[in-house]
């Protein structure tokens, strides 16, 4: 069986700022990251689909120690945010001072872009990230 | 299915910058630990490593081979075990496994880790390998994040104010501290007070130095037997009776179950279950605290309270050694020091002689103890419940 969305697809998507995801067709549900099956059923019967990007910060945290090489990327603010078709993914905060950021950002509207990041020796090659910034009302 | 005793143990002092190679520590505390097992190494039927970053610490990969061989054990199977930081959890469930279905009477279990010799940022990058390297490292994943991450949603999820939940965390390292400076093994001999944890350098929100572990390097050894050759070794068997195991992807798969880990809910049951205990049996145990955030959220997940409430457990003593239920008396991965591939071993180490009734000495036993749970957490990823008696 082969993927229906391999990380090579994925990536050229998201540096197009487009997000893919899979629809399950027995459960309804979306799984994004994409995986081999659903990640609520495990179910095969998936269909490619593009999402809106769109969604609310559920945690955030922001780091002043990253790994080596990335320390230029310090201070970053790291976001888990629920997508408005449910899956939950992981990306940056763009635009905020790391000092403002509180709790309150739990629960924030925001969109998705994307960066690149260009790899390291051990991370055979370069992937696009979310970056989110605050969506417009 | 056979019964299975931990015999002797071997126990490295934990630290910086060890002037010993990978195979020097492990062999040491093996030999310690086939000794006190009134064993030779020529009775050792198997080898069961627990090692994660040899590869890139020492640039020896395969370790077990070279240990085993090292010490004498010459030509015995010798398998490495790798689940990040439950590594040395996972040698020794399976040595368990292989005893107790009959095909080998005597393992070796050991665990073995030389992270500091990486410095903080190639440590750093490799312990990151252990969360999702595609969809999540290259947003700057590293493990203080994930518990960054998990401990505002933790605040968010049981509304406590950040501020209180930053309390109860300092608790649990406060504590942690007090009792590693009874254990002659642990890294950090330094009392801590919840001033100096509120006041470190701050890593990555709401995780500051103080709530983290440090890197470590160390080894620890068991030798593990079925019941029948245990009778003729010693009298004070200590048998594993439950054990769990399970997995799970990447941080953000686990989405609406978080900050809780289900895998880790799931190998605690199977533990219990196994052993026929439920958490109110266990009297002293040993958790994955690599985080303060990450002990409260383990013993929650353990059963050993309910869920949002472990923190103001730690804060109220119930965890002390005198407490409901002693945790970490070991001074815990926060202070004890976590070399991660012998963390899971050294769990097993300590257990064993609490259930044995050796520390009192060390002025850090608990009186009575029949019953003690070991929990370690690898990665995004490897979760291992294992329960011992000493009935």
């Amino acid at each position: 069986m082969e993927y229906k969305i391999l990380f090579k697809d994925y990536n050229k998507a998201l540096k197009q700022n487009r997000l893919l995801g899979l629809k399950c067709a027995d459960c309804g549900k979306v799984t994004c990251p994409p995986m081999m099956v659903c990640q609520e059923c495990a179910g095969t019967n998936l269909q490619i689909q593009e999402l809106s990007g769109k969604g609310k910060v559920v945690s955030f945290t922001t780091s002043y120690l990253n790994s080596e090489g990335r320390e230029n990327e310090l201070p970053i603010t790291i976001v888990l945010v629920e997508l408005e078709e449910g899956p939950w993914i992981m990306g940056n905060l763009d635009d905020v001072d790391p000092k403002r950021v509180n709790m309150n950002l739990i629960g924030t509207r925001v969109s998705l872009g994307h960066r690149v990041f260009p790899g390291d020796k051990y991370s055979a090659g370069n992937a696009a990230r979310p970056v989110f910034s605050y969506a417009e009302i | 299915m056979r019964r299975v005793v931990v015999l002797g143990g071997g126990h490295s002092k934990f630290c910086y910058n060890s002037p010993k190679t990978s195979v020097e520590m492990l062999s040491e505390v093996a030999i310690d630990a086939i000794r006190e097992s009134n064993l030779s190494v020529k009775d050792i039927q198997a080898v069961n490593v627990g090692n994660v970053l040899g590869d890139f610490s020492e640039g020896q990969g395969m370790v077990q081979s070279f240990f085993a061989n090292d010490i004498g054990c010459f030509n015995v199977p010798a398998t490495r075990f790798e689940g990040a930081c439950a590594s040395g959890s996972l040698a020794l469930r399976d040595a368990f496994i292989w005893i107790a279905s009959g095909y080998y009477d005597i393992v070796l279990v050991g665990g073995v880790e030389r992270a500091t010799a990486m410095g903080t940022a190639l440590a750093t990058r490799t312990f990151a390998m252990f969360g999702d390297s595609r969809y999540e490292f290259p947003s700057g994943f590293t493990f203080p994040a994930a518990f960054g991450l998990l401990a505002h949603l933790y605040a968010y999820r049981y509304g406590i104010p950040l501020e209180r939940l930053k309390e109860q965390m300092a608790a649990v390292s406060v504590q942690s501290h007090e009792y590693a400076m009874k254990n002659p093994n642990a890294q950090i001999q330094k009392k801590l007070t919840k001033e100096e944890v509120l006041n470190s350098f701050m890593v990555t929100t709401p995780i500051q130095l103080h709530d983290a572990c440090p890197f470590s390097d160390g080894a620890a050894a068991v030798v593990l037997a079925s019941e029948e050759v245990a009778r003729k070794l010693t009298d004070q068997p200590v048998y594993i009776c439950g054990i769990g195991q399970t997995s799970s992807g990447k941080l953000s798969s686990q989405y609406r179950y978080l900050p809780r880990l289900r895998a880790r809910e799931l190998a605690a049951e199977q533990a219990y279950r196994m052993a026929g205990l439920t958490p109110k049996d266990i009297d002293v145990c040993e958790l994955h605290d690599c985080f303060s955030i990450a002990a409260i959220i383990a013993a929650e997940g353990l059963g050993l309270f309910e869920f949002g409430t472990a923190g103001e457990a730690w804060e109220r003593g119930e965890t002390r050694l005198e407490g409901r239920i002693p945790i970490n008396i070991s001074g815990g991965l926060k202070a004890k020091g976590h070399p991660i591939g012998a963390t899971g071993v050294s769990q097993a180490y300590e257990l064993t002689r609490q259930l044995r009734g050796q520390l009192a000495e060390q002025g850090r036993q608990v009186d009575g103890a029949r019953y003690g749970l070991m929990d370690t957490l690898g990665g995004d990823g490897v979760l291992v419940s294992i329960i011992f008696s000493n009935q």
